[in-house]
């Protein structure tokens, strides 16, 4: 018997309701805070860092962190931290390749599917059912054989393995809201399919499948790190935060800060996302 | 019954069958040139001329037209033969035959693992009344699944083999050498089988009959674990399945991480020497472990409820 008795926010305006919410949860805030530094990172990485993340100063090889190297140094004196920060365009452009890939093209094929049903809707279920009988990871790992390595051919291996699931929400979003009385009511008018597709059918729809990509981020961002963790993202000296992890693995009984940080990062990073999704996904319940 | 098992079994062939397709047309169709890439990796010489790049497409059959290529290497599959490594020359079959035990040993103790302590997780955040409690158990679940498991693998190794020595850290046979990486496969899993069951935990707590069984005098423990748990149990057995798959991707990465000489860390190798066999035999025998684990799962429902034995058996009896 946990149900709240007496809402506020009801009768707040969505402003202040958002500011009661963050107020009300300081994890919220810090989940904003650290994305909104990552995407500093990724954007405008001089701002953050006025060391260079390739060249290395010879005399500050193995570095521990301190004030002057905030994540330590590594075995050609670079800075870590700058490295990190650097890398994060790398990492979110694949991460961000891999989520608009999937949904966008799951997205497309399942309204298509769902709409028109009959033989579409089938051969499209056929193939679905067939990418979904390789394991995610294995399904990129394939992918990446046959095109190559590289941030682009991550995000597209990472999207390919998570496709299949978003086509087939899509489509069951589709089904259910095919029949609505909205829909029915244009059909009725003689709107003709495309805009009853896109103007009747996809805002309705596309809900859950937002939801889905909010709470995906952080397992595409982990998804794209063990890739480039196993060596399969940009040639080194490109500071990809899974390269990174897989590069501090020789020193690590010397220097632990450079399997260490990189990978709390990401962790970070992974774990804010999460949090977000999850907010944004039981405020929309609230309402 | 014996219908109901007959079409499972159909089903767990056109997954095999079709996990081998997809593999065949990303390998062979997709826009990049295996053969150029393959011999651009290795080490002798510099670039391949076209020349070389012929001869290679020749020896592995690639210059066939794609359908004679798909169907004899479909007619191979079905005699048990996946073709011979680019790298090794030797048959992908043997190789595979080589590493599974030591990918099944490690996916075996981590999925035990990971239901084990998903449902320990899942008891303790729905016992006791204290709703601060409730919401840091449900917590941990989605804290765990946000760590990369690279990281959290070399994190023990740093901890447990080089600074208290407990755990050999590479290359370890033996029991002793399990434990780390499995804890590291198993994680993930924990983390899924917690929140599913947790959540499904929940829900059947507020059911009219937990009240019922509550008002007879059964404590709280009693009740979760009794009455509760093989209620709401089906949600997690479902993603078991989806868990199997996960530990099979996971291996990929522990291997690589401890050095352990499995399927995981084969397929590492073989794509990155981009030996196309390899990659394409790994995972039709990954999808085949997958599709079993499934169809385990699948005869394991009308076991756990007696509704869905009837109905099985009323599709069978028709």
């Amino acid at each position: 018997m946990t149900a709240t008795v007496f809402d506020v926010g009801r009768f707040a305006s969505p402003a202040s309701n958002a500011v009661r919410r963050f107020g009300s949860q300081p994890g919220l805030l810090i989940a904003c805070a650290v994305l909104l530094l990552v995407i500093g990172w990724a954007v405008l990485p001089e701002l953050f860092t006025d060391q260079s993340p390739v060249e290395g100063v010879a005399a500050a090889r193995f570095a521990s962190p301190d004030w002057q190297h905030l994540f330590g140094t590594d075995e050609l004196g670079r800075d870590l931290y700058s490295r990190v920060v650097y890398g994060a365009s790398l990492s979110l452009r694949a991460a961000a390749i891999a989520i608009v890939l999937a949904f966008v093209t799951g997205t497309a094929v399942g309204l298509v599917a769902g709409f028109f049903g009959g033989a579409v809707d089938a051969v499209t279920m056929r193939v679905v059912e067939m990418l979904l009988s390789i394991p995610p990871m294995l399904m990129s790992l394939v992918l990446i054989s046959a095109l190559g390595f590289g941030t682009l051919n991550v995000g597209i291996a990472v999207a390919m393995s998570s496709v299949a699931v978003v086509t087939r929400l899509m489509r069951a979003e589709v089904l259910r809201v095919r029949t609505a009385v909205h829909v029915e009511g244009a059909i009725v008018c003689g709107a003709r399919w495309p805009r009853i597709l896109l103007r009747y059918i996809l805002p309705a729809a596309v809900g859950p499948v937002l939801a889905l990509a909010a709470l995906d981020f952080g397992l595409v961002v982990l998804a794209v790190s063990s890739l480039s963790f196993l060596g399969f993202g940009e040639p080194p000296p490109a500071p990809e935060w899974g390269a990174l992890v897989a590069a501090g693995r020789n020193y690590m009984a010397t220097a632990w800060w450079l399997t260490a940080l990189p990978g709390l990062t990401v962790a970070v990073l992974v774990l804010s996302t999460t949090r977000l999704a999850r907010a944004l996904e039981s405020g929309k319940s609230i309402r | 019954m014996s219908s109901y098992v007959g079409r499972r079994l159909a089903q767990a062939a056109f997954v095999v069958w079709a996990a081998f397709t997809v593999t065949f047309i990303a390998l062979r169709l997709l826009p990049g040139d295996p053969v150029a890439l393959m011999l651009s990796k290795r080490s002798t010489g510099g670039a391949p001329t076209p020349q070389e790049i012929s001869t290679v497409r020749a020896e592995l059959g690639f210059d066939r037209p794609v359908v004679v290529q798909y169907f004899s290497a479909l007619g191979d599959l079905l005699q048990g033969d996946l073709g011979r490594s680019i790298q090794s020359g030797q048959a992908v079959s043997g190789t595979i035959a080589k590493s599974l035990p030591m990918t099944l040993e490690l996916g075996a103790i981590a999925l035990v693992l990971a239901l084990a302590g998903g449902v320990t997780l899942a008891l303790a955040a729905n016992l006791g009344t204290s709703a601060v409690r409730r919401q840091i158990m449900r917590s941990v679940p989605s804290i765990i699944i946000s760590l990369p498991s690279f990281w959290v693998g070399l994190l023990l190794i740093q901890v447990f083999s080089l600074h208290w020595r407990i755990f050999p850290s590479l290359n370890a046979t033996g029991l002793r050498g399990l434990v780390l990486p499995a804890i590291t496969l198993a994680l993930p899993g924990i983390a899924l089988i917690a929140q599913v069951l947790g959540k499904s935990l929940y829900s059947t707590m507020q059911e009219p009959y937990v009240d019922t069984i509550r008002a007879s005098g059964a404590g709280p423990s009693r009740i979760l674990i009794v009455h509760g748990l093989r209620n709401a149990a089906i949600p997690a057995v479902t993603v078991t399945g989806l868990l199997v798959g996960n530990l099979i991707g996971g291996a990929v990465v522990v291997e690589t991480v401890f050095s352990r000489p499995g399927m995981g860390r084969d397929i590492g190798f073989a794509v990155t020497n981009q030996d196309l066999p390899v990659v394409q035999g790994i995972v039709v025998v990954a999808s085949l472990a997958f599709v079993a684990v499934n169809l385990a799962v699948d005869l394991l429902y009308p076991v756990l409820d007696p509704r869905m034995r009837s109905t099985s058996r009323l599709v069978a009896a028709r």
